[in-house]
């Protein structure tokens, strides 16, 4: 079996050292707390609801990538494809609540949703109010009437943009929640890949893919998708991811969007941009209109080959959280 | 009957040898999951034989409430928190007991059980480590007159049943839920996990029972 190469030193170290390598980057702005996987804003606005994401590392910029200004307060970090343990969220939770409570936000999965469920529990034995949105936008992982079983992909940066605006401007948990899983519940994503990321300890690929095929609906820590295929063109794979997304929410005519094309890891920007052209067509032949376009690398997983597409509706309220400017290490907007 | 010295030792075994299956573990996730239970499973016990080595226990409660907190808080993930919520909601009603026994053992089972089903909303079926667990616990009560050794021998083996039994289960929960019917085949890694657990434990009251 091919092993792949990386940049590291001692594989155990990577949660630790990418940390460093992060906080270093932000000129003082972030920093880990003390003996647990987490980084924080050094100084935290007054007076505001804490917003805390965080996952299984891996998959940067996402989570780390996106705490900045307007942005996300903190961050909790689990090894590499593992959620963070109860007690790194229940470290940076307490940093980051200043009485008005801590709204977290993360991909759904088992894992995430019970270590931070005993977090928030043990957050509650300490008077700390928390409230959870699950970001669950990949449309490949579970059919529409099961939404809270699907799981959560590059739409991650959305909510996570909009839970930063909102949390920002408001002291108020309920609010910062309601805005944010509205956020979440507009937002749709799906995925696909032709060759597999690696686990840095073992170096192994987390799956196999002959090398005429593509896996359509390739989850974000390389687990199997709904279907594979022979490959294709680029303009016939997108033309049948984008009727898979736009059909479920359903995107509509005259429905407006912003639009996410998210390399998974060693995609070229070539390719993403031949994908993007034909994102555009389809979006036109629907008169869907397109408010922003992001691309670039912000959810991978490792060096997987891959890209997803998202796209989230907006409506007046969704964009007055999405104009405000956000500036984070791996997201700006001015 | 294990005093708690040896009860400790014995999960020490169970540490050290969970450490050594890393392979086996990981090659089994790769199958079905994201490849990593391996890996988090022996930093999970690694840690636990750090923590059992250095400090001495009163009675049953406090060594697994010890275990499941050290698991949870070294592997992370979901492995990490099941397995943690294992150990811990097992401690729940042995807060008096200084000695461990087949009674004591059913009795960590089930709330260990509980507790797991609880946390993650998962049955029997979904192909999980509740497959083994479930049949262990079950087979607790059944032998519960035999000697430790004979009884853990059993319950390892229900486990193991149960294990082999989730190759024919579809995974609805965790990372291998959208594979479907690609699941079929191929055992649960945190069934083989929950399997290796029993089994360990029963080697270790068999060298000492000799």
């Amino acid at each position: 079996m091919k092993t792949s190469k990386k940049i590291l030193n001692d594989p155990k170290n990577v949660v630790s050292e990418l940390i460093e390598g992060l906080s270093a980057a932000s000129h003082g702005k972030l920093i880990k707390i003390d003996d647990v996987n987490a980084l924080i804003k050094s100084k935290l606005p007054s007076n505001k609801v804490g917003l805390l994401i965080g996952g299984g590392s891996g998959h940067e910029p996402l989570f780390p990538g996106f705490i900045g200004e307007n942005m996300a307060d903190g961050a909790a970090m689990g090894n590499v494809f593992a959620a963070p343990a109860p007690d790194i969220i229940l470290a940076a939770t307490k940093r980051l609540d200043q009485g008005n409570g801590v709204l977290y936000v993360y991909g759904n999965y088992a894992g995430d949703n019970m270590n931070f469920d005993i977090a928030s529990e043990m957050a509650l034995d300490e008077n700390i109010n928390v409230k959870t949105v699950r970001v669950w936008d990949d449309v490949a992982s579970a059919p529409l009437d099961k939404i809270s079983e699907r799981r959560g992909i590059a739409g991650d940066l959305f909510v996570i943009k909009i839970a930063g605006a909102v949390s920002s401007v408001s002291a108020d948990l309920e609010e910062a929640y309601r805005v944010t899983a509205k956020a979440r519940d507009h937002v749709r994503s799906m995925g696909v890949a032709v060759s597999a990321g690696s686990i840095p300890e073992t170096g192994e690929p987390t799956f196999e893919l002959p090398d005429d095929e593509i896996e359509i609906g390739m989850g974000l820590h390389g687990e199997p998708g709904v279907s594979r295929e022979k490959m294709m063109s680029a303009d016939e794979l997108v033309e049948r991811m984008m009727t898979k997304i736009m059909d479920d929410l359903p995107f509509r005519k005259g429905d407006e969007v912003c639009l996410l094309i998210n390399n998974l890891g060693s995609t070229t920007f070539m390719e993403l941009l031949i994908v993007n052209r034909k994102v555009r067509q389809v979006l036109a032949d629907a008169s869907v209109t397109i408010y922003d376009t992001v691309i670039g690398s912000f959810c991978t997983c490792q060096e997987m080959a891959g890209f997803s597409i998202t796209m989230m509706k907006v409506d007046d309220e969704l964009k007055k959280y999405y104009d405000m400017p956000a500036n984070s290490l791996a997201f700006v907007k001015s | 009957m294990l005093t708690m010295d040896k009860t400790k030792e014995m999960f020490i075994h169970v540490s050290r040898n969970m450490v050594e299956s890393k392979d086996i573990l990981t090659q089994a996730d790769k199958a079905i999951g994201d490849g990593d239970h391996g890996i988090g499973m022996a930093r999970g016990f690694e840690a636990v034989e750090k923590k059992l080595a250095n400090q001495d226990y009163e009675n049953l409660s406090d060594l697994l409430a010890s275990i499941g907190m050290t698991l949870m808080g070294s592997i992370g993930g979901a492995a990490g928190a099941v397995f943690g919520t294992f150990f811990k909601g097992g401690a729940k009603n042995l807060k008096d007991q200084k000695f461990f026994d087949i009674k004591a053992l059913s009795i960590m089972l089930q709330d260990g059980l509980q507790a797991v089903e609880e946390r993650g909303k998962a049955k029997p079926g979904d192909k999980t480590m509740i497959d083994a667990l479930e049949p262990a616990k079950m087979k607790s009560i059944e032998v519960s007159s035999q000697p430790l050794v004979d009884a853990i021998e059993n319950m390892a083996e229900a486990a193991r049943q149960g294990m082999e039994n989730t190759k024919d289960m579809i995974a609805t929960t965790g990372k291998a839920k959208t594979l479907g019917e690609r699941s079929l085949g191929h055992p649960d890694p945190g069934a083989v996990s929950m399997y290796l657990i029993l089994k360990f434990m029963h080697e270790y009251v068999l060298k000492v029972s000799k």
